[in-house]
């Protein structure tokens, strides 16, 4: 029907009174409902106008409230990437040493007619295998209570024998447990072989007994038997006790303390190589068998790292949260005085035409903006204080990119969330009260 | 003019439901046909308002008919309502009821923006009704920079935007000087004279004597004061 649309000229009164009378005039004034008024509208872009103008009515208080959400998002941002960067700190440390570990055990026996035992040769059968960077096999001497002194000297203001540990270790297992020398060498098949009396040192068992310079060919007593020193080793990536422990070759151990079995293999692998080797270990090893063998590889230990991370995460979202729900009031709050206070304008807008749901919307766009502009600042400033912390400390600041994106749309929900009482509040005004609220 | 009244209310009450109920308006029957200029006069109090909220499509009446263009304003639903605010209907209040944060001419545009008046050229519309009142050098300036007949004219610019079949006046003098009344009521004589039909409210008599028809209105009851 004829609704008077605005004309494009210029109406300032505009014309005759009955310029549309022909088809202004139902049948009668009887029962007027047969042509119905078009109902009032808002454009999408004059209802981001007036809520833009909303805001910036009182860019002030606007940018207080923008700062209640930008503070809470940038904490929630900051805190997850920096425990992220964090744990890939440690990640980074520990991980190519974890992630090329293989241990292999063999179960105990369930009757004597069965052998479980790893072989001998474990470490040169395994570096055979494709991955493998080194295995080598460790075996502790502890069916006899034997002590560990140097040169049997009677010094009462000192303990000369030591109950230190005992390893009969292969030649190859320095290799996979990435032994460092101090001084000195380490003992190859050869001495093996012959069951040479010698020994190597942990760095902390060669303190303990005293065994520094290795020039003057010092020997250790273990029991009755005497060994030469040949070599101190000061580090190991993994098998820390081999740094408290006396190390014999295999065979001399063997020979002497009558091993059964190796009790321990140890592989390094290439990187990415864990799992195709422990699926080939215990088949190179006891090819009759390979059930009786516990093959250990590094995931156990991973998943128990996220685990880890996953609790400080939680810790910090939950941190992040509190303040995210503390700014979420603050918009709800100053949404709602911002209603009382337009009151009028409220009113001023349905006597121009505004439905309830014109009103509601345009208060709902305007906290929802300031959620949304206070979570783009948030997530920015929050990525700034991890790159910062991350470059004071020397770290690669490592921020999940879906965080950053995901964090102004969070604000813009807080923002949409807390202003639904104030809008609604907003629309149920009565348009007479609410113009009656007020002089503006 | 044989057509159907712009305005016809028919037996309408307004019954405010405190405690005990006051009747605002009882039994109005009232008539204004296109290019009229009726001034509904009467004390505070006496329902002036609450009439000219119910021929506003701002309130409903408690019993009785309002139709509007011969429309039952009743059996509308309140966006066919809101739609007839937009586009058939202007308000000028007395209280001037601009928003204090934009310039006139965007005050002016406001009432674009619930009939979805056209974007283009809207502010080339608002300069010239802001022009028709007279203050077209005035259009940049902040409400709290004019003065008070200044910034009613400012709002009967924004009622004149559309092209509203009907002005409502409420008091639109009641906050000015008497000089300042005068020209305003000088600026509705000249909308009236253009053919807008307009209906006022004021508590005083010597400007319900500018219209052309004067209607009294007593404890909610209509008087006819003149033919």
């Amino acid at each position: 029907m004829n609704d008077h649309r605005p004309s494009e000229g210029v109406p300032p009164t505009r014309v005759a009174p009955d310029q549309s009378a022909d088809d202004q005039e139902p049948a009668t004034g009887g029962d007027g409902t047969t042509e119905r008024p078009t109902g009032s509208s808002l454009s999408v872009v004059d209802l981001i106008d007036e809520a833009s103008a909303g805001l910036f009515a009182r860019p002030g208080r606007s940018a207080l409230t923008v700062l209640g959400v930008m503070i809470g998002l940038a904490a929630l941002v900051a805190t997850l990437g920096l425990s992220r960067t964090a744990g890939n700190r440690i990640v980074g440390r520990f991980d190519e040493v974890v992630a090329t570990e293989i241990r292999i055990t063999s179960q105990p026996p369930i009757d004597e007619a069965t052998n479980t035992d790893i072989p001998w040769d474990a470490g040169r059968r395994l570096g055979a295998l494709n991955g493998v960077a080194a295995a080598g096999t460790l075996t502790p001497v502890e069916n006899l209570e034997l002590l560990v002194t140097t040169a049997p000297i009677n010094d009462p203001t000192r303990r000369t024998d030591l109950d230190l540990t005992i390893v009969a270790i292969s030649p190859s297992a320095f290799d996979a447990v990435r032994a460092e020398l101090r001084t000195g060498r380490f003992f190859d098949d050869g001495f093996s072989n012959r069951a040479d009396p010698v020994v190597l040192l942990g760095a902390t068992a060669a303190e303990r007994l005293g065994v520094a310079d290795l020039s003057i060919q010092p020997a250790v007593r273990i029991g009755d038997d005497v060994f030469t020193v040949i070599g101190i080793v000061d580090d190991v990536a993994r098998q820390f006790e081999l740094l408290n422990a006396v190390m014999l070759p295999e065979g001399t151990a063997r020979r002497l303390y009558h091993l059964q079995r190796p009790e321990l293999v140890v592989v390094e692998t290439d990187v990415g190589a864990t799992r195709l080797v422990a699926e080939q270990a215990a088949l190179a090893l006891r090819p009759d068998t390979p059930d009786v063998l516990d093959v250990a590889t590094p995931r156990d230990q991973e998943r128990l790292r996220d685990v880890v991370a996953t609790d400080l995460d939680l810790l910090y979202v939950v941190l992040g949260g509190v303040s995210l729900l503390v700014a979420a009031v603050g918009i709800a709050n100053v949404t709602l005085v911002s209603v009382m206070e337009r009151t009028a304008e409220i009113g001023l807008r349905r006597a121009l035409g505004a439905s309830r749901v014109h009103i509601a919307t345009q208060f709902l766009l305007e906290s929802g903006t300031i959620g949304f502009i206070g979570g783009i600042l948030g997530s920015s400033a929050g990525a700034i204080v991890v790159v910062s912390v991350a470059a004071a400390q020397s770290w690669v600041p490592v921020l999940d990119p879906a965080v950053t994106v995901i964090a102004p749309l969070i604000g813009a929900l807080i923002g949409l969330l807390a202003g639904v009482y104030p809008a609604v509040q907003a629309a149920r005004l009565e348009p007479v009260d609410a113009l009656r609220g007020g002089a503006m | 003019m044989a057509d159907t009244p712009l305005v016809t209310l028919e037996d309408v009450e307004r019954r405010y439901g405190s405690d005990p109920p006051v009747d605002a308006l009882r039994g109005v029957d009232l008539r204004v046909h296109r290019g009229e200029w009726v001034a509904i006069e009467g004390p505070s109090g006496s329902g002036k308002s609450t009439l000219l909220n119910i021929v506003g499509c701002l309130d409903r009446p408690t019993s009785g008919t309002y139709r509007f263009r011969g429309l039952d304003a009743g059996r509308l639903t309140e966006r066919e309502r809101g739609g007839l605010r937009a586009r058939s209907i202007s308000f000028v209040f007395q209280s001037f009821h601009l928003l204090m944060h934009r310039s006139a001419l965007e005050n002016v545009m406001l009432a674009d923006v619930y009939r979805r008046g056209p974007r283009r050229r809207r502010r080339e519309r608002a300069e010239a009704v802001l022009e028709r009142v007279g203050l077209a050098h005035r259009s940049g300036y902040l409400p709290s920079r004019l003065s008070g007949g200044e910034r009613q004219r400012v709002a009967i610019a924004r009622a004149l935007l559309g092209s509203s079949d009907l002005l409502l006046c409420d008091e639109p003098t009641g906050n000015l000087d008497t000089t300042t009344s005068a020209e305003i009521m000088d600026l509705l004589a000249g909308l009236h004279a253009d053919g807008m039909t307009i209906l006022m409210i004021t508590h005083s008599p010597a400007l319900a004597a500018r219209a052309l028809r004067q209607v009294r209105l007593v404890d909610g009851r209509l008087a006819e004061s003149s033919p």
